[in-house]
């Protein structure tokens, strides 16, 4: 089963997989393993730690943000002129695992941020999604 | 097509242009004068935002005496969706793709 929500800017990807989430964990972070559903990478559990993702149509830069096995992994991902956060959850369900993956659009943690700005950030998505729900 | 992804993100990346885009949004179209009044920058900050913001289509000037108003573009949010749509159809491949090799994988 499969569920897809999707907001400008950003993409989350949420479906339940018969495995454990230890199971589902190694796959996300073994680099021979990332490699076989993902692309090649040079990937190293360590938060800071810097890595790219190499795909035939280029490539994608990585820093790994946030570490806890078998729950939650999240990086940076930069790519097409855009940098976005992509964050992995794991949550054991009786079947297996729910797993999900949300990738989320300009960051709010900007050093330009101001006040007003930072505080507008979860504000920017509602009223985008109306925004666009008018364009024809 | 990168193009178009490359100017409208970098032109959004920046929190003060994008409070500044989402008040058009939200609000319809305002003179320079009362976006300044609370954007927490100065006039000629202002100024500089809405000209980025012009360049990448996202606003439109219409000068009116002395002041400029300035509205918001929606239709220059597309390629946001087609970004959306394309990274969904992506995520969903390699969810199957990350399927494939749990069952492949020893316990």
């Amino acid at each position: 089963m499969s569920q897809v929500v999707t907001e400008p800017l950003a993409v989350v990807v949420e479906r339940e997989i018969p495995f454990s989430p230890d199971k589902i964990w190694r796959a996300l972070t073994q680099p021979h393993l990332i490699a076989e559903w993902l692309m090649k990478n040079d990937f190293e559990a360590a938060v800071g730690r810097s890595f790219k993702l190499e795909a035939e149509w280029g490539v994608v830069d990585c820093k790994v943000q946030a570490i806890e096995p078998s729950r939650t992994l999240s990086y940076t991902w930069a790519a097409q002129g855009l940098e976005t956060v992509v964050t992995w959850t794991l949550t054991p369900v009786d079947a297996g695992t729910r797993l999900r993956m949300e990738q989320v659009g300009f960051q709010p943690d900007q050093k330009l941020a101001y006040r007003g700005a930072t505080a507008g950030w979860p504000r920017f998505f509602e009223s985008l999604e109306g925004v666009v729900a008018r364009i024809d | 097509m990168p193009k178009a992804h490359d100017i409208l993100f970098r032109t959004l990346a920046d929190p003060t242009r994008r409070a500044l885009f989402e008040r058009l949004c939200r609000e319809g179209e305002q003179t320079v004068g009362a976006l300044t009044a609370e954007a927490g920058v100065s006039q000629p900050a202002v100024s500089k935002h809405l000209a980025v913001l012009k360049q990448a289509g996202l606003v439109r000037d219409r000068h009116a005496g002395r002041q400029t108003h300035y509205s918001a573009q929606l239709k220059a949010l597309a390629p946001l969706i087609d970004w959306t749509r394309q990274m969904t159809g992506f995520w969903e491949s390699r969810f199957d793709d990350l399927e494939d090799l749990l069952r492949r994988m020893d316990q």
